[in-house]
Parts: C-alpha cells; structure tokens; sequence
C-alpha cells in the first residue's frame, strides 16, 4: 500500500469515529483535518469532497469484512464452520470497531441520497458480496447448503448479522456479544443447510 | 520420366458411428472439398463410390498412409460387426498398415455418446482400444479430432499438415493446438451481452447472452468454431443455439442447454478464470444498465 492510500485510511479511520460521535451529517471536513492534525487544504489533496470520502468509507468498511472473509473462505473447513467462524469474526469486528457496522448501518443503508452515483447497487460493496458469493457457491456445491436464488440466500446471512449488529448498538444486549455467537451461527446455518 | 508425385493414400474406416462426421464432409465448403479430393487419394469410404472393398483392402499388403477413423470401437461380437469381424479387429489390421492414425470425431477419440450405452460396457476410442504396440507402429501419436460432428476444415488442416510437414503439434488430449487452443466463447457475436451480463430471454434472438441461462460451454469448449464459422456462415451461439461443448471429453454431458448453478452462482466460470475474479467482474457489469443492450439489434 502506498503511503498515500494509508494516509487515506487512516482519514477514513478517524472520519469513521467522529461520525460516530457526532453524526454523518454534522461532521464536517473541517473537523475531520482539525482531528487528523491537517490543514483543510491538505484534507482536499486526499479527498476532494465529504461524498468522495463517504464512498471511500464504505468501501475501506466493507473491505475489512471481505479480508475476513477471504480469509475463511481460502481455509480447508467445512461450510457450516465457515459461516460459524464468520460469525464470530464479524461479531468480533461489531465489538472492537463499532463505528464501522454503525457507518454501514447507520449512514450506507439509510443515506441513500449520499451513494446513489457512483455506489450504485453493490458497486461500493463488491468486494464482500463476492466472498458472500463464494461461500453461497462452495456450500451448495458441496450439498452442505440448499439450493435457492442468491437474494434470498444472502439476506439470511446479512440480515441476521446486520440485525445482531443493530441491537448491539443499542446496547440492548444482556451478555456479551460474542456470546451470541453460535446461536446467531446456528440459525443462519439451519437456513442455509441442504435437505435431502 | 515420372514426375506425377503420387497423391497420399486415405482409407476412411467407419465402425459404431451415427455417420454424422461423413456427413459434414460431404458439406464441406466445395472448393475446399474438390482441393481436398485433388491432394489425396481417397481410397476407400464405405458412403461412396470406391474401385476397393474393405475385404480386400484388408487382406492386400498395400501401405496406408492416413487411416480415418469414425466411430467408437468394441472387441465384442454380439453387438456390432463389420465383414464378419469386431471394429477392434478390423482396426488393428488396418493400423499395422498406416503411416497415420487420425480419430475422426469424438466417438473415435474417446467413445463419445456410445460410451454411453450402459449394456456394453467395452466401447473405447482408439487410444484405448489399441494396443501401445500397435500404436507405436504408426509414425506420428494418434490425432483426435474431437467433436459431434467434427469440423470438416479440421479434416482438410489436419491433412495438408501432416503432408506438409509430416507432424502436428498436439495439446495433451491429442488434438491439434491449431485448432483446438481456442474457446468456442472466441468470435461469438454476443460478446458484448456476456461482457454486461445481459441473459437472452430464449433460444434463437439475436440479443443477449446464453451462458447463465441456458447452458452455453462456450466460454469452457475448445475448438475455433466462431473463428471459422460452419458453412462459412454461422455457428450455434451466433444463431442462439448454446455451445454443448461437443469437442470435450466429458461430451455429452446431463442436462445439456442448462446452467448448473449453486445459489445462483455459477458452477463453472470461463476457462482459467477464476470464481474470484469473475464474480467480481460480473457483480460490476450487473450494476449498470445499459439501454443499448436492452433494446433490439434492428428496430
């Protein structure tokens, strides 16, 4: 990675954690360079408006999900422990870094206004929806999973981790997340598995 | 003094085929097909009007020089016979005669659809059928010329090397690389919808893919045929017919004009690609929707 694109994340890191704190909306670029220790002009050479950042955010958040899952998906395992081990991944992640579930949740699912040019459809997301993919394609192959259209197959899995990921920033939650972990697990799988 | 440089000798061997390979032959482009008879010398095809009969072709000590071979081969005397003796005699015989051995057709190079046939289970290729010893007494590896039906160029290509200069460069499955190291994905006129992911609504429209909907083996079948073309004019794909991948060795496959999918995703990707890279590729194209694409070629 170049020394630019780190410097880029790291804006991403920090722009993540203020839009956290104080709302997508009402952070400004001019906050983000006062947090970063940068001049706004410099904030421009990297980034060259709020939107731009916003896209890049989206992708560095589900880029992260995607490593994770490359990695699990590479692994010599069944598919019921790679969606187990996802789980736990992902709900790991929902913990240590909060305001990037929240800044998908929050700000990509619900500012459509924000991404529809140029993150249009899975286009800023594509990274991940691939490995969800390979994980959908090398289960069913393997008959671990059922056959089934793609959509409805992909909402089971995102939608009963997004949702855990949901509650856990309302900390309503009794024990810790990763407690939860199989369960949540254990339900996907069940929805997925192949039936004779 | 004798200057007529004789014209080299083709015996053209039919055993358990359903004659489709003759078939293309005979519709070869015409020009091709008189070059081809004015070259060579066809001495004998069970289909047409030859001065030899095959028993006597067998019992002459005559020298062979292309032996072409249609059709699966069975040692086994109650299901299928020619002059009173199995195809797997009749080959050897006429093997230990010829220069080259040429499998003509898919059948002749590995079984094909007769291998099929559940209720004998000894119908083989040629490879397989003959012995390495007799293999070994040709003077060039056996040449598969896969296919259902075969190309009747690829015929006529083969020949004229092979005369020219006396060998061919052969992929691993025996079939010449100068035919068989395209994809039958190379040339076909609806690449455009495969690179947009744009799916035909059915069989032969001019617009839209056939890869995800209907079974097209294009993108995983080596052969030229959308560089060459049949009859010169077309081929399945371009008239919306899918690929059925009939030049490999897994031909003929179960639920043929289908896409095995898993979860909507495809089971097999192009040739070399991987699921990786295709997916992404694909999951970009599906994004966009381009109008153009979407409408009729002719309005």
């Amino acid at each position: 990675m170049s020394l630019k694109e780190e410097k880029k994340n790291s804006i991403i890191e920090k722009s993540l954690l203020l839009f956290s704190k104080k709302g997508f909306y009402n952070t400004t670029i001019p906050d983000i360079a006062k947090a970063m220790s940068m001049s706004v002009g410099n904030m421009y050479n990297y980034f060259k408006s709020k939107e731009e950042l916003a896209k890049f955010a989206i992708k560095y958040s589900t880029n992260i999900l995607a490593n994770d899952l490359r990695e699990i998906n590479q692994m010599e395992a069944s598919s019921r422990d790679k969606v187990f081990l996802f789980t736990r991944k992902y709900l790991e992640n929902v913990q240590k870094s909060p305001e990037v579930i929240e800044y998908f949740l929050r700000v990509y699912l619900s500012n459509r206004e924000v991404f529809n040019k140029d993150c249009e459809g899975f286009l800023c997301v594509s990274e991940f929806v691939t490995e969800v993919m390979i994980l959908l394609d090398e289960g069913a192959a393997k008959e671990e999973f059922r056959q089934q259209d793609f959509f409805p197959a992909f909402a089971m899995i995102m939608g009963a981790l997004g949702g855990f990921a949901f509650l856990a920033g309302e900390k309503v939650l009794e024990k810790d997340i990763s407690t939860y972990s199989d369960d949540v697990a254990e339900n996907i799988y069940r929805a997925l598995k192949y039936e004779d | 003094m004798n200057s007529k440089i004789k014209k080299p000798k083709i015996v053209w061997l039919q055993a358990i085929t359903c004659n489709g390979n003759t078939h293309s032959l005979l519709s070869a482009n015409a020009n091709r097909l008189k070059l081809f008879l004015d070259s060579f010398d066809l001495v004998y095809h069970p289909s047409l009007t030859t001065d030899i009969l095959l028993d006597d072709l067998l019992k002459k000590e005559e020298d062979i020089d292309f032996l072409l071979v249609e059709g699966a081969i069975t040692s086994n005397k109650e299901f299928f016979q020619i002059s009173d003796q199995t195809t797997s005699e009749v080959l050897k015989k006429l093997v230990l005669k010829s220069k080259y051995l040429i499998a003509v057709g898919s059948c002749a190079s590995y079984g094909g659809v007769h291998k099929k046939f559940e209720q004998n289970s000894d119908i083989l290729g040629l490879e397989e059928a003959l012995e390495k010893k007799d293999i070994l007494s040709l003077i060039h590896p056996i040449v598969n010329l896969t296919g259902c039906p075969v190309h009747p160029e690829w015929i006529f290509q083969t020949l004229f090397s092979l005369k020219e200069y006396k060998q061919m460069s052969l992929d691993e499955k025996g079939r010449p690389k100068e035919i068989y190291s395209y994809l039958a994905h190379h040339g076909c006129t609806r690449n455009e919808y495969f690179e947009w992911k744009v799916e035909a609504k059915s069989f032969g429209l001019k617009e839209g893919c056939l890869f995800y909907g209907q079974g097209c083996r294009g993108p995983m079948t080596h052969s030229n045929c959308n560089k060459i073309l049949w009859n010169d004019v077309n081929t399945k794909t371009r008239a919306g017919m899918p690929c059925i991948g009939c030049t490999e060795f897994d031909f003929p496959r179960n639920n043929m004009l289908e896409t095995k999918k898993n979860i909507g995703i495809p089971d097999e990707v192009p040739l070399g690609v991987s699921k990786r890279a295709y997916l992404s590729l694909a999951g970009v194209a599906k994004t966009f929707k381009i109008d153009r694409l979407n409408e009729k070629i002719i309005k």
